[in-house]
């Protein structure tokens, strides 16, 4: 455990983060509150965010299909904004499962999932994701049946994808807020399937 | 002058082919797709080349961008998920042919 108040060395990124940002200050091009403001909005963007979207999408047929044809459009009638990238929704059915991955580095959908979590900016899950993904889905405890086919999407360029997972059996009635209860991050990714 | 936007050569169902090249600089293309065959999925649009975009240019002509998909057991040999498992790549039209 780390003593509160020990000495920490910078690390060489860390180093060049506090240099660059000190001399963007110092030249008047942005102010410390305009970093401070931009860190807190992307700390205050999490999992939950994404979720609603898919409950939405499980209790209403005609947003569904609006997300499917334009994720961006759709997210911004929920008044979720998302700037500057095109959504893509991919849905999950009993004959294909989706999952997304970054090969070239970490491309995600921060404005619906927050910030991604250190196993997705990986090696190991970037280089493998597109090369065995059964095998990565099985380390996540996801066993797909044979009549499930597999895509895999390599986010490499200016889109972001989401997963629409399929909404599970016994969920009859449930209200939205319920639902979005128990579509986590992982489902969103589809590296998991929500479970009732 | 060019045109500030390249029209699109494919449509959704073409098979097309990527470049098997391996130019220096900042390129969106992965290595592992390089060469390989696949099908148009659809036509994301048309955005800043990246690899202009990388050396503080314009990006202009805004290239196309697809999204191609290629089966897995063409793209890995000897891969041993199902026949059906695919991959989709978002691939600019100047690594198209």
């Amino acid at each position: 455990m780390k003593e509160e108040g020990s000495y920490q060395p910078y690390s060489y990124f860390q180093l060049m983060e506090v240099s660059l940002r000190e001399l963007l200050v110092d030249k008047g091009i942005v102010t410390e509150a305009q970093v401070e403001a931009t860190v807190e909005d992307m700390r205050s963007r999490s999992p939950e965010r994404g979720a609603k979207v898919v409950a939405r999408a499980w209790v209403d047929g005609s947003f569904k299909q609006k997300l499917l044809e334009n994720g961006t459009r759709a997210c911004e009638e929920l008044g979720l904004d998302v700037p500057a990238l095109r959504l893509v929704v991919v849905e999950n059915t009993a004959s294909v499962h989706n999952m997304i991955v970054c090969t070239l580095c970490s491309c995600y959908p921060r404005m619906l999932l927050g910030i991604p979590p250190d196993w997705y900016k990986s090696r190991n899950y970037r280089s493998r994701a597109v090369r065995e993904p059964r095998a990565v889905l099985a380390e996540f405890g996801l066993q797909l049946g044979e009549e499930t086919a597999i895509r895999v999407h390599d986010s490499t360029a200016d889109m972001r994808y989401l997963v629409l997972p399929m909404r599970p059996a016994g969920t009859e009635g449930w209200a939205e807020e319920r639902l979005a209860s128990i579509v986590t991050r992982d489902c969103m990714i589809g590296v998991a399937v929500p479970r009732k | 002058m060019a045109a500030s936007e390249m029209s699109a050569r494919f449509r959704p169902g073409d098979r097309v082919r990527v470049r098997k090249a391996y130019p220096l600089g900042h390129i969106r293309t992965p290595f592992y797709i390089r060469g390989h065959s696949g099908v148009v999925e659809r036509l994301c649009g048309s955005f800043g080349n990246p690899e202009e975009l990388a050396q503080m240019r314009s990006g202009e002509p805004k290239q196309p961008l697809y999204r191609v998909r290629f089966l897995q057991k063409d793209v890995w040999p000897g891969y041993r998920g199902d026949a059906r498992d695919v991959l989709e790549v978002e691939i600019f039209q100047h690594w198209l042919e």
